[in-house]
């Protein structure tokens, strides 16, 4: 029930950043990521920073909600971010702090790791303020919209949207099944929590089977059910629901182009990630 | 095995916004040899307490004793109780799996008693098929999925009896069945009860079968019992049982609105004896 | 008007099967009934209902819609625009993961404009009292309301025939009381055609008309009271009388005067006059 993933990690609150058009948050999120990469010093990692803090503030999602996304994948961020320390090299002469046998650290390793873990921390955030105020249905809709024009090269549009909202729909039922099928089982003494690689795969079968037979007798019943309810594919259908672009998004995405020039201007005239080593090593 | 749960509380996804309260202190006692009813609307916490039962949910608060097994004990033997309370859940032909009905019978056995022979096996399953009145040799070939709707519940039961559990716990045995295979059902559970299977519980919304086939019931309510007697003192109490948005049988509906009218009918509820009974005020006031 | 008519159709799933699912039914509906078709599983009572809205063609014989043979591939979308379904298992007929994006789906189908569809939205969930629900997930609800949204659905196309295929099956008592009484309303106040297809016999005597069917066959077609009072000939089609009828037939065969009765306040009735007349 808690894992309803009609909801997804929607935080129901009423924002600025909630009521805007799924489309405009998606183009809006992939300029951010396209900004994250075009950051190539600190001063603008330091804009997208700024500019995130100010969403978040804007999306009324607490900062702790918000951190919480990058726990999970923490462990890949500290990952990256340790092997780039040891084994950073480049065509240039490196400030050496400590070197042993093949690894290396110098300035510039921990210049680069700090960037990078930047980067991957920033990336996360965004997006998942994102799936924070979007639920999924309306980022469906969002990317059925998106994708329309894609229709004249015959891309079959709104079959994909009607697949990807039928799974979001079904997703929570199939867990629900599963969660009954395993009881099931285990009343019947299966063991799904001991045992060898081998014998947990193989103890997957007395559920996985049950669970496809039921999506299949539930494939086959919403087959009828549209079919009754006169589906007959995208011809000739309207639409209920309308995205409609308002003075927000109008907001966002000025924003946005706002924040990918100043990054490109940073870039231009403030030098690579490691200017600041100049400064250091030259005085 | 004697079931005793006192003060059992359990709490759905605890510490969360979304914490709600399945069982707020469950006090009931399930005698052995019993055909324990249990009533409740969905979300009454009816399902949640038949699953503390054999341990699919882990004891959080209270006490529960199933025989000698302490469930708030960790050391015990889950495995162990499992082989000794079966269940039954809800549409249970949707967990069949296996290539053919006598190797899904099978599946308990197989992990309940690792070291029992082939042919011992093979004897049990033969034996449950037959217990649930299908044909073995019929049926013990056919994948499970050919069989009918009625047929399929039946190979799901026999898969759960066929261990021989003391306690027998099924939850809406009879539900989407046809008038008549309901009565099937309700007949086989009969027939199993105090030979096969020493006690039976049976969670059901139809107060006409509870009526007709239980020695004692709990009625559940927002995660309590609020009443636990035989049905004929539950069904005496209709008002309250009303209260609680609950149905009454339609034997107990007659007889209160007789009631009302200055005709007291002292009945336990089940059809044959409210008809006896009834005939029988009716040949006093003849005379 | 007449809504639906059969002439002896005929119905086979696979021709090795050799048995015709449905066999010769000849029948006739008129706009405004309500007919419940009894039968146990298996008698064809499901496969009838498919033949209704096309989902199946008849094998031979003729189904007609108002007038519209079911059979000619032109008319399938206009007979499903008439005669909506409602299924068996709440979980299996919702497409959208919001209530009214769900009730929406008909109606988009069907080309329906937008601010159109928002009106029939609103008549359809206050119709099955589930407007407070309008913008919620179906999978946090109840069996009986999701049914209820199922309904709403199917009255968004605005049909003149509503079936209900064992849509009561699954359900607790609770949720069974609010779907036939949505039904119900729905035959007295809108003049819904109903076809009621269950195996719950209480829920018959809430119709005009029962049909009985046995091996694909319709064996007994009347008013309900009437059918259940020939139960010798019910029982042999493996059908059982509800609960109350029982009863009265034995205390009637006990020597008391008492005549049929199909519900507990009908039977106390029975009891109480039997007793004063003493």
């Amino acid at each position: 029930m808690l894992n309803d993933v009609t909801f997804g990690q929607y935080y129901p609150v009423r924002s600025f950043v909630h009521n805007m058009d799924p489309r405009a948050k998606i183009v809006f999120m992939i300029a951010y990521i396209v900004a994250i990469f075009l950051a190539k010093n600190f001063f603008a990692l330091a804009a997208v920073t700024a500019f995130l803090i100010l969403i978040v503030l804007l999306s009324r999602v607490p900062f702790g909600r918000v951190l919480r996304s990058v726990k999970m994948i923490l462990f890949l961020i500290v990952f990256t971010a340790v092997l780039n320390l040891f084994f950073y090299s480049s065509g240039a002469e490196l400030h050496i702090i400590w070197h042993w046998k093949f690894i290396t650290v110098s300035w510039e390793s921990v210049i680069n790791m700090i960037f990078l873990a930047m980067r991957l921390f920033l990336l996360v955030m965004g997006t998942s303020v994102l799936t924070l105020t979007t639920t999924p249905v309306a980022l469906t809709d969002g990317i059925e919209s998106l994708l329309t024009p894609l229709k004249w090269i015959r891309f079959p549009v709104h079959e994909l949207a009607l697949i990807m909202s039928i799974a979001l729909r079904f997703i929570p039922t199939l867990m629900d099944e599963t969660n009954r099928i395993v009881a099931a089982q285990k009343a019947r003494g299966a063991n799904f929590e001991t045992g060898g690689l081998i014998k947990r795969a193989k103890a997957v079968i007395p559920v996985l089977i049950p669970l496809l037979v039921s999506a299949f007798r539930r494939a086959e019943d919403l087959g009828d059910a549209m079919d009754a309810r006169c589906y007959s594919g995208a011809k000739g259908r309207t639409k209920y629901k309308k995205l409609v672009f308002t003075w927000r998004d109008a907001l966002g995405l000025i924003f946005t182009a706002a924040l990918i020039t100043g990054i490109v201007f940073l870039n231009l005239y403030l030098g690579g990630k490691f200017a600041i080593l100049d400064y250091f090593f030259t005085k | 095995m004697r079931i005793v749960a006192e003060g059992l509380t359990y709490t759905y996804n605890p510490k969360s916004p979304f914490a709600s309260h399945a069982l707020n202190g469950v006090n009931v006692t399930i005698e052995e040899g019993e055909f324990f009813g249990i009533i409740g609307h969905t979300g009454s916490g009816k399902s949640t307490f038949v699953q503390h039962l054999n341990a699919l949910i882990k004891l959080t608060g209270g006490s529960l004793k199933v025989g000698d097994y302490d469930l708030a004990d960790k050391k015990c033997d889950f495995l162990e109780l499992r082989s000794k309370v079966g269940m039954v859940f809800q549409y249970p032909e949707y967990q069949l799996f296996a290539e053919t009905v006598e190797k899904d019978v099978m599946f308990g056995l197989k992990n309940f008693h690792k070291d029992m022979k082939e042919e011992e096996m093979r004897a049990a399953v033969k034996e449950a098929i037959e217990r649930v009145d299908l044909d073995y040799e019929e049926v013990k070939d056919k994948s499970p999925f050919e069989l009918s709707g009625g047929q399929k519940r039946r190979v799901a039961i026999a898969g759960v009896i066929v261990t021989k559990p003391e306690i027998l716990i099924l939850d809406e045995p009879a539900a989407g069945l046809d008038p008549l295979g309901k009565k099937e059902i309700m007949d086989l559970l009969h027939a199993i009860h105090g030979g096969w299977c020493k006690t039976i519980v049976v969670v059901s919304h139809d107060m006409d079968e509870i009526a007709e086939n239980c020695t004692r019931a709990a009625v559940f309510s927002e995660g309590k019992v609020v009443m636990e007697d035989t049905p004929a003192g539950i069904f005496r109490r209709g008002d309250e049982l009303l209260a609680f948005g609950l149905d009454l049988p339609v034997t107990a509906k007659c007889a209160r609105i007789l009631k009302e009218r200055g005709v007291e009918i002292e009945t336990d509820f089940t059809v044959e004896d409210f008809i006896t009974k009834v005939l029988a005020e009716y040949g006093r006031r003849q005379g | 008007m007449e809504a639906i008519r059969f002439d002896k159709v005929k119905f086979m799933y696979r021709e090795e099967d050799g048995v015709y699912a449905v066999n010769g039914v000849t029948l006739s509906v008129n706009e405004g009934e309500f007919v419940a078709v009894l039968g146990r599983n298996g008698s064809g009572k499901s496969t009838l209902a498919k033949l209704v809205n096309a989902l199946l063609v008849p094998t031979e014989g003729k189904a007609e819609v108002f007038g519209l043979d079911t059979a000619d591939a032109k008319n399938v979308f206009e007979i499903r625009k008439n005669a909506g379904m409602v299924f068996q298992n709440p979980d299996n007929q919702t497409v959208a993961s919001i209530v009214e994006d769900d009730v929406a789906f008909g109606p988009e189908n069907i080309g329906v404009p937008r601010e159109e569809i928002a009106k029939r939205i609103d008549f359809a969930l206050d119709a099955v009292g589930m407007q407070a629900f309008r913008h919620a997930a179906p999978s946090r609800l109840s069996g009986g309301q999701k049914q209820r949204v199922a309904i709403a659905g199917v009255l968004a196309i605005r049909p003149k025939i509503m079936i209900l295929d064992e849509s009561t099956a699954m359900l607790d008592p609770r949720g069974r009381r609010e779907v036939m009484d949505v039904v119900k309303k729905l035959n007295k106040e809108e003049g819904m055609t109903v076809i009621l297809i269950t195996h719950f016999m209480d829920e018959a005597l809430e119709a005009d008309r029962a049909i009985v069917m046995h091996r694909g066959e319709v064996v007994m077609d009347g008013v309900p009271e009437e059918i259940f009072a020939r139960s010798e000939e019910l029982e042999s089609y493996n059908l059982t009388l509800p609960r109350a009828a029982y009863i009265s037939k034995k205390l009637a065969e006990g020597g008391m005067p008492v005549k049929g009765a199909f519900s507990a306040e009908e039977l106390a009735e029975e009891i109480c006059a039997s007793l004063r007349k003493v």
